[in-house]
Parts: structure tokens; C-alpha cells; sequence
């Protein structure tokens, strides 16, 4: 668990070797500093702006950072990637395989497998990083809360959260959307939105435990009673002290479970649950493709691939955010 | 004038036989993201039998990067030994493979450490772990192991060894659990006892009980110690010879009793000067100004030259060596028989 | 400084405080099974200009005595008074206004800091809480002020913690304890964690900065002889409750607890030729826990004068006959032969 204030850690008197330089090279007015160390820390180097200095040189980072800016640009603009209609379908080209014209080939509407897939990232996508927020806002508020006050508090909303914890994600899904069907009239944001709040109430769970095992840690650091004897309320403390140094590992979880909520929506859409048509989502271009796999696989592979691609290229982010941010790996 | 960067050292040609433990110009580098790290840049020193010698030094002097390099135990990466030669009597332990050289490690050479609570598994009894030496070692069976563990335990006072055998590293105070990891070092009657910084994180009556234990166990099975400390309080206690370290490199080497009274080396007399004293008290403590250096960029000539307050133009240019001052007081220093006298 | 020249009234009044944690078992309905008795029942003065120092070992309770000074924690009994007043019966903004009379610096110099804010920050949020301090446009000067009078450069203003070393991280927490020009500082071990060279650094400024602002201390830490050279007065505590209090020339001179003979014994020397020149008092055992203290005086299952009057009665700390400073033992007697005379 990362914990920001142990990024450097202590010398204590004759303990450590400070083979670490940063601390070394800052001088005191008034006295002289050593001339064999230039000063290398002249600018204010914050904790995010090293992290964020060693992510710009982890080609893992890199990577995954390139596939998700054309993975954005895909979803909100869909045209540069390809000027073929997804809805213009003719079923004289049912289950064609790839060709130049359609690199894809057909799938079993006749509907172009490659357009289909490039109009279906900002679904997925969208669906993706909305639950994202909302869990990360609901789970983060209700893990801060928890782990700060503590008392009876923590132990009604531990135990909320053990409860919910305990339900399945996808069978909780099904469940949830099954109960609220969607018929093809249904516009697009709704069907979206149902989506993501179901998947929301079922899964703010683990960002809360992580929000308040870290909040529970950093609530008992010496500057957070230094804030308190200076005579800091709660809301400054946690403003200010609490929640900026208890976030990092948040966001990296967040990052990780944005792939995976991409993940989640395109196996409710695959059971026909999630988003379904006129929508167009990656789940829902697997579900269709899936009675066909063995005779005409290729209408299964484009969308899968990226939807792969996608889940992966997230995790990839995740892990070089933690990695950026632990100060165990520095 | 004799210089210390040789084979054998000379306070051990002195004593006329090869010294129990003789480490011969030392070398260690730490390689880091900033740049190559010198945390151990020639260090010589030797130990007899019966001998305590100290190596004092603040953080970043190297002193716990010398011991772990001593014991084998340095993490390797980001820690390489670079060069320069361990002798245990007479046999060069950085030239053996890792099995040979596993075999002196606990047997011949031990070690203590600071911290013993996250020295000791939490998770397995203290018999056990004492245990495991005689087990591993001399392929001991669990019963007889047992035994000698409840001995062991005993000897280094630890009450009720019988009932407590069992327990576990957390149920233990401070003290007790230093006594664990000293019985665990003694097990196997080692010639060589590496303490690094034993009592740090103890308190000071505790540390009285600590300190008193090492020095009966030493007595009694003839070890030679070496304390690795920051505290010259427990130094003039009870060591025999102290060598002092600062930026990876021994500043000054001499019997204890003299260098507290005349320090040849103006880090030395530094230090000295800082701690609190009675006749002075409500006068400012004389501080040592400015902080150790970097290790990844060691000032040119002297390492203490930018704290020194008696530097001139040759210690930024030229790195004093290691040279006996007067017979038997070796000091890194060019102005060390000044510092002695005091005329400067 | 000589003591007597610039110490004055009483500035805190400590009378009888109490702090007890309760000890559960269960997890959903609680069982009071227990109490740690962290403190119990510690009185003392603080004069104006004063440093009185509290020296103790681990599990002593003067971490807990302090959060009950600076009042981050409420006591099961006992009072405090802050020039008449007393800190423990104010709320709400009361509260927060008592707080800026009576300030404390930490022990670690890398977790007494907010990783994520600039040393300005850190320094200016005493500004931020107490408005009616400095005006908002004042800010930043006094904050490089402060910066200078702690011997840092002020240009630093807006680096980050991790920059600086532990010396100077240290000297950034005393700049955020003296911004609101508080009355009293509590030192809370300030200097264990620095090296030897850069505590003589910080011992310094902490007595600059007390000459120049007035200021009275509590000094708590485990060190006797950082303890003596900054204190004016000394206590010395055990298991919750003080053994011995007295100037520090009586203290260290003439202790006259078993407890504190016991201490000062162990106290290392760094003077080779004084070994064999004290006696040593080596104590047995451990101390017992504060979750279940000896009956009556608390170190008497260590102590080498206890008989059976020490098990019923609990001993005062008062002035006993022999001794010229308060003690809290049936027997007290000055012992001479534990301590080095220079």
C-alpha cells in the first residue's frame, strides 16, 4: 500500500545509509552547503511532477497511452477512422469474409464488421469510464468517511459494504438490468445509463475498502495532528491532508477497473442484457457474431481483439501509474 | 609513516599473527538512478580475538554498508562490492563461491541488527528461529535443537525461556526480543560478533542490560565485537579501538581512550564538541555546519572539507590518506598533527 | 540564559491528569474489560521563559501527556489551566483560539510534514486557520521571515519536503509551531531522529528561538543529556506518573528516586576515562504494563528499597526530609555515586 509520506524513508539518526541524494542537495541559508554537490534540486519538484517524470520514460506507459488516445479519438470521432455507415446493412452480404472493400468482412445483419467496431468503441467506452467516475466518486466518499471518523460510523458502513461486496458483479448485473428491461425504442443514453448505475451500485466496493484502508492509514501521520492542534476542522483536514495523500493509490485502482468495466459491458451486451440494438457496443457486436464463430470467425475477431486491446492497454496504464507512484519502487 | 591500506594491518604485524577478522580496503558501490553511489570507498580495519572495536558514524558514513558487505548479506542489485578483500583468518571470503561462503555465515561471523522486530519472522516462534540454526547448521533433530534453544535462551536472560519458547517475536518487549536476536547469533559460537547499532532503538536502561550482555557473552567465549554505533556515549563504554567513518571512508583510527581526550581529526573533534556537556551548559552547542554529502557526488579532495572549519586551498585539492599520526593514531587529515596538538 | 533571570508566572497549571484508554474485547458489542493507564495523575508547573523538561522511557506516557497538552486528546480526569483558564473546559472556537497560545513540534521529521503541500503551505496554514493573525497580503512575508529566522533560505518557499533533509525538516516544523507566536511549544522528542551534528543545529535554534520570542517549553524526551543541556527544570516519569521533578542541577546531582539513580546509571558517558568511576544499576525485568500497574508506587517490582509499605501506599510527590526537590518515593535519599561529576 502506498503510503506518500514514506516516500523517502526516514534516516533515523545512525539507522539508514541516505544513499538517496535528493535530501542532501537542498542548502540552508547561512551556512555553507557542499561545493562538490550542484544543486540539483533548484526547481519545487512535487511528488505528482516525479511521478509524472518517470511515467514519460516507461515505454509501458507509453504504449498504453498512445492505445487509449486512439481509442478516444475512435469513440468521438468515429468518421476519421472510416467513412462506411454501420447502420447501412444488406443481407446479401450476410457473413461475407474480409475483402478490400470491407476489411472485416460482413457480419450476419450485412452490416460492415470493421465500421461497426470503430461506431462501437464510444459505447463501450463511454460506458467504461462513466462507471469509472461514479464508482470512484460514490466508493472514494463512502471509504473517506468511513476510514476517517472510524467509531460506529465506520462499523455501519463497513458492514453496508460487506454486504454488497458479497454480491456477485456480473449475476448482480443481470439481475438488476433484467428487472429494468430495455426495448429497441429506448434512446441511447438511457440504455447507457442504466448500465452504468447498475454496475455502480454493485461494484463502489472495492474503491471504498482501498479509499479508507489508505485514509485510515495517512488519518494517523504526525501532520495531520499537527493540522488538528493548529486547529483545523474536519473539512480542511480532510481537503487538505486526508484526501491528496490518500488518492494515489485510488486512481491507480481506478485506472485498472476502468478496463475491466469495458470488460463487464461487453459480457452483459453478449448476454443480451447490457446495451443492446440499435446500440451498437462491442458486447453486442460479440453477441451477435458468437452463433457464427466457427463458420465465419472473422466477425468475431475485429471486435474482440479491440475490446482486448482496450482492457489491456487500461490494466498496462494502471500498473505504470501505481509503479510511478510507489516509493518502494523508486 | 605507515600507511593502513595494506595487508596485513599494521595494529595486527603488531600482535605478531594474522588478525581473527582483517578487512583490507573495502569497496562498495550503489548503483542508483541518480548515479553510482560510493557508500564504502576504502576501508581497512582489523579484529582480534576478545577485541571490541567500534566503527562510528552518523547516516551515510557507511558503517551498516561496510557490516552487510562483511556478513555477505548486501542487497546486490542496487549494492556491489567492488573490491578489496575480508579475511577471516587468513581466508579471503569475497573470493569464495556463495555455498563456501554461506558456511562462515552465523558459524563463524554473525550479526545483530537494529531493528530486532522486523529482523525476527513474525510469523514463527522465537524457539523455532533460534532453533533453525541448529537445525540447518548441524542438522540437529527437533528435540535436541529444543534443548539447547531453552540453554541458549537462558544464558541471555530472557525469563521464564521454558514457558515462553513458544511465543512469538510480537509478545516480546524491546529488550527481550534483542536478546532473542542475540541468542540466535550466538547459537553457534561464532569468532566474530557484527552488533549494528544493537541498542538504538532501546531504551536507556535497557540498553544498559544489552550492553552489559554483550560484553559478559564476549568475555566468556573470547569474540571479537564489532559495534557499529552513532552514539559516542556507548562507545567510550565499552569499546577497545574505534575507527571513524564519514562518507564512506575511515577518517580516523585510534585506541579509545586517546581519541576522546586528543581527536586527530577535525570530524572527530566536531563531533565531540556537539554533545551536550555539563560545564557548558546555557552556551550554544558547538555544531559541526552544513549536512554529509551525497554519496553519488563526493566533493573533490577531502570529503569533509566544505564542513571542515580548518580547511584550506590542499584539502579541496588533494584526499588525505589514512596515515599514522603518531604510533598507533592513524587519521585521514593533512593537518591531523596540528588537530592533535590543538594548535590549530 | 541563567534560570532565574527571565522565568516568571505560572503559564500552565497541570493538576492531576488522567488519561485512561479502555480496553474491548467483542467485536460488535464491546466489552470494557480494562484500562491502559497511560497517565495517571501527573501535576506540574510551567513558568514563563521556562524549559521543563520530561524525560521518561518508552511506555512512560509522555507521548499521551503530550496530545493531552496540546489537547488532541481529552482526559478521563485532571485539569489544565493556561493562565486561569482552563483548555480542557473550552469548545468551538473558543478552542481554536487557546490553540494558538500553545503550539508543539514533532518527533519525525518525515511524517510531521504533508508530503503533497510547498513548505509555504506548510508553514502559512497556521495563517489560513487563524485569519485574525496576519492579513491575507501579509502572508507570504512572514512566512519568509519565518523561513529566515530558522536559518532556511527563503526562496525555498515553495519546494516540497522530500527536498529538504531531516535537520531541515525539522527546522520547517518549529517555523510552523512559532508562526501564530504561541506561548508555550511542546517538543515532542524533537531531535531523536536527527544525527548526532545536526541535533547540536536544531538544540540551538530551539534556544534562539526561546530567547527571542519568549517562549516556554516543554521539552519531552529520552535523551538525558539533550535533556540537560536545554532544560531549566526536569521530571522525570514512570508508568504514568512523575517520580521525581526538581531543577536540573538537583536532578542530575542529587537524584534522590531509585528510578531516576537507575537512569542517569545507564546513561552512557561519552568519556572513556570516567568507566568503573559510577556505579552501575542495572534493573531486572521489563517495565510492567501500563494496562496493569503495580499497586501502589508503580516501580517497585524493579526497585531494590521496596518493602511492603510500597505495595499499599501510593507516594506522594512532595519535598521529603533529606531532599530538596520533590520526589514521590517512601525512601527517597540523594545518591551521588550514579552520576559522573565533571
Amino acid at each position: 500500500m502506498t503510503d506518500p509520506s514514506a516516500l523517502y524513508p526516514p534516516a533515523a539518526a545512525g539507522a539508514d545509509e541516505r544513499i538517496h541524494p535528493d535530501s542532501e542537495t537542498a542548502l540552508e541559508a547561512g551556512t555553507e552547503g557542499p561545493p562538490g554537490a550542484p544543486q540539483q534540486a533548484d526547481k519545487p519538484r512535487s511528488l505528482t511532477s516525479d511521478a509524472w517524470h518517470d511515467l514519460r520514460r516507461n515505454p509501458i506507459f507509453i504504449v498504453s497511452a498512445v492505445i487509449i488516445v486512439v481509442l478516444v479519438v475512435m469513440a468521438a470521432f468515429p468518421g476519421v477512422f472510416t467513412n462506411k455507415d454501420p447502420r447501412f446493412c444488406d443481407l446479401n452480404l450476410s457473413r461475407q469474409a474480409p475483402s478490400a472493400d470491407a476489411w472485416f468482412g460482413y457480419d450476419v445483419q450485412g452490416c460492415d464488421v470493421y465500421a461497426r467496431t470503430i461506431y462501437g468503441a464510444r459505447a463501450s467506452i463511454l460506458v467504461g469510464l462513466f462507471t469509472t467516475i461514479a464508482v470512484t466518486i460514490v466508493g472514494g466518499l463512502i471509504g473517506m468517511i468511513a476510514g476517517f471518523y472510524g467509531g460506529w460510523i465506520d462499523s455501519v458502513l463497513s458492514r453496508i459494504l460487506e454486504i454488497f461486496f458479497g454480491i456477485p458483479l456480473l449475476l448482480g448485473g443481470v439481475l438488476v438490468l433484467a428487472s429494468f428491461p430495455s426495448n429497441p425504442g429506448t434512446p441511447q443514453l438511457v440504455t447507457i445509463g442504466k448500465v452504468v448505475i447498475a454496475l455502480t451500485i454493485l461494484a463502489w466496493t472495492s474503491l471504498a475498502r482501498i479509499m479508507r484502508s489508505t485514509v485510515i492509514q495517512v488519518k494517523h501521520a504526525d501532520y495531520v495532528s499537527a493540522a488538528r492542534a493548529l486547529g483545523g476542522g474536519a473539512p480542511r483536514i480532510l481537503r487538505s491532508h486526508v484526501l491528496p495523500n490518500a488518492v494515489a493509490p485510488v486512481i491507480v485502482y481506478a485506472t485498472i477497473v476502468l478496463g475491466i468495466f469495458i470488460g463487464v459491458e461487453a459480457t452483459l451486451s453478449f448476454l443480451g442484457i447490457g446495451l443492446q440494438p440499435p446500440v451498437i457496443s462491442w458486447g453486442v457486436a460479440i453477441n451477435d457474431a458468437s452463433t457464427y464463430i466457427r463458420q465465419s470467425p472473422h466477425m468475431l475477431l475485429f471486435p474482440g481483439a479491440l475490446l482486448t486491446i482496450t482492457v489491456l492497454a487500461f490494466i498496462m496504464l494502471g500498473d505504470a501509474v501505481r509503479d510511478a507512484f510507489d516509493p518502494r519502487l523508486r | 609513516m605507515a600507511t593502513t591500506d595494506t595487508f596485513p594491518a599494521p595494529e595486527a604485524e603488531a600482535a605478531g599473527h594474522a588478525p581473527l577478522l582483517d578487512v583490507d580496503d573495502l569497496q562498495v558501490e550503489f548503483r542508483t538512478r541518480d548515479g553510482v553511489a560510493k557508500a564504502v570507498n576504502g576501508v581497512s580495519f582489523s579484529l582480534d580475538e576478545g577485541e571490541t572495536l567500534a566503527i562510528l558514524g552518523e547516516s551515510g558514513s557507511g558503517k551498516s554498508v561496510t557490516a552487510l558487505a562483511v556478513m555477505g548479506i548486501l542487497d546486490s542489485p542496487p549494492g556491489f562490492v567492488t573490491g578489496g578483500a575480508v579475511r577471516f583468518r587468513g581466508q579471503d571470503l569475497l573470493s569464495l563461491p556463495e555455498d563456501e561462503r554461506r558456511a562462515y555465515r552465523g558459524r563463524n561471523i554473525a550479526m545483530v541488527f537494529q531493528d530486532a522486530l522486523s529482523a525476527l519472522n513474525p510469523v514463527f516462534p522465537v524457539g523455532w528461529q533460534i532453533g533453525e540454526m541448529f537445525r540447518v547448521h548441524e542438522g540437529m533433530s527437533k528435540k535436541d535443537a529444543r534443548v539447547r534453544v531453552i540453554e541458549l535462551m537462558e544464558r541471555v536472560r530472557i525469563p521464564a525461556a521454558r514457558e515462553r519458547i513458544d511465543d512469538y517475536p510480537h509478545q516480546f518487549s524491546g529488550g527481550m526480543r534483542q536478546r532473542i536476536m542475540i541468542a540466535m547469533s550466538i547459537a553457534l559460537d561464532p569468532d566474530v560478533l557484527i552488533a549494528d547499532e544493537p541498542t538504538t532503538a532501546l531504551d536507556v536502561t535497557v540498553q544498559a542490560q544489552i550492553m552489559e550482555l554483550l560484553r559478559d557473552l564476549q568475555r566468556e567465549r573470547k569474540m571479537g565485537l564489532i559495534l557499529i554505533t552513532h552514539d559516542l556515549g556507548v562507545v567510550a563504554d565499552v569499546a577497545d579501538r574505534i575507527s571513524v567513518m564519514y562518507a564512506g571512508r575511515i577518517m580516523e583510527k585510534a585506541v579509545v581512550g586517546e581519541i576522546y581526550a586528543r581527536p586527530s581529526h577535525p570530524y572527530t573533534k566536531g563531533l565531540l564538541e556537539s554533545i551536550p556537556r555539563v560545564d557548558l551548559k546555557g552556551q550554544d552547542l558547538s555544531a559541526i555546519q552544513g549536512l554529509p554529502p551525497s554519496l553519488t557526488r563526493i566533493p573533490p579532495g577531502c570529503e569533509f572539507n566544505p564542513r571542515c572549519p580548518y580547511a584550506q586551498d590542499i584539502c579541496r585539492e588533494k584526499r588525505p590518506a589514512l596515515l599514522e599520526v603518531v604510533p598507533g593514531r592513524f587519521s585521514a587529515c593533512h593537518f591531523a598533527q596540528e588537530v592533535l596538538d590543538g594548535s590549530i | 540564559m541563567a534560570a532565574s533571570e527571565t522565568i516568571g508566572e505560572v503559564v500552565l497549571d497541570v493538576q492531576d491528569l488522567v488519561k485512561h484508554f479502555p480496553l474491548t474485547t467483542g467485536i460488535v458489542f464491546r466489552k470494557h474489560v480494562g484500562d491502559v493507564k497511560a497517565v495517571d495523575g501527573v501535576s506540574f508547573q510551567l513558568h514563563r521563559g521556562e524549559t521543563l523538561g520530561i524525560v521518561g522511557e518508552s511506555g512512560c506516557g509522555k507521548s499521551t501527556l503530550a496530545k493531552l497538552l496540546m489537547m488532541l486528546e481529552t482526559p478521563t480526569s485532571g485539569s489544565a489551566h493556561f493562565k486561569g483558564q482552563d483548555i480542557f473546559g473550552v469548545q468551538g472556537k473558543a478552542r481554536r483560539t487557546l490553540r494558538r497560545n500553545i503550539q508543539i513540534i514533532f518527533q519525525d521529521p518525515y511524517s510531521s510534514l504533508n508530503p503533497r503541500m510547498t513548505v509555504g503551505d506548510i508553514i502559512g496554514e497556521p495563517y489560513d486557520i487563524h485569519p485574525e493573525v496576519a492579513p491575507r497580503r501579509d502572508r507570504r512575508r512572514r512566512v519568509e521571515e519565518l523561513l529566515e529566522v530558522v536559518g532556511l533560505n527563503p526562496e525555498h518557499i515553495n519546494r516540497y519536503p522530500h527536498q529538504f533533509s531531516g535537520g531541515q525538516r525539522q527546522r520547517i516544523g518549529i517555523a510552523r509551531g512559532i508562526a501564530l507566536r504561541p506561548e508555550i511549544i511542546i517538543c515532542d522528542e524533537p531531535v531523536s531522529a536527527l544525527d548526532v551534528s545536526v541535533q547540536a543545529q536544531v538544540v540551538n535554534l530551539l534556544e534562539k528561538l526561546q530567547d527571542e520570542f519568549g517562549l516556554s517549553y516543554i521539552f519531552i524526551a529520552h535523551d538525558l543529556s539533550v535533556v540537560r543541556h536545554i532544560s531549566d527544570r526536569v521530571a522525570v516519569m514512570y508508568l504514568g506518573r512523575l517520580a521525581e521533578i526538581g531543577t536540573e542541577a538537583q536532578i542530575y546531582e542529587s537524584p534522590a528516586h531509585p528510578y531516576t539513580q537507575a537512569l542517569l546509571s545507564a546513561v552512557p558517558v561519552p568519556d572513556p576515562s570516567v568507566r568503573g568511576q559510577r556505579k552501575q544499576i542495572i534493573l531486572a525485568g521489563d517495565p510492567p504494563s501500563p494496562a496493569n500497574p503495580p499497586s501502589g508506587c508503580r516501580f517497585r517490582t524493579r526497585c531494590w528499597k521496596a518493602t511492603e509499605k510500597c505495595a499499599m501506599e501510593v507516594p506522594e510527590l512532595i519535598v521529603r526530609p533529606g531532599v530538596d526537590h520533590e520526589s514521590a518515593c517512601h525512601y527517597a535519599a540523594v545518591r551521588e555515586d550514579v552520576v559522573v561529576k565533571h
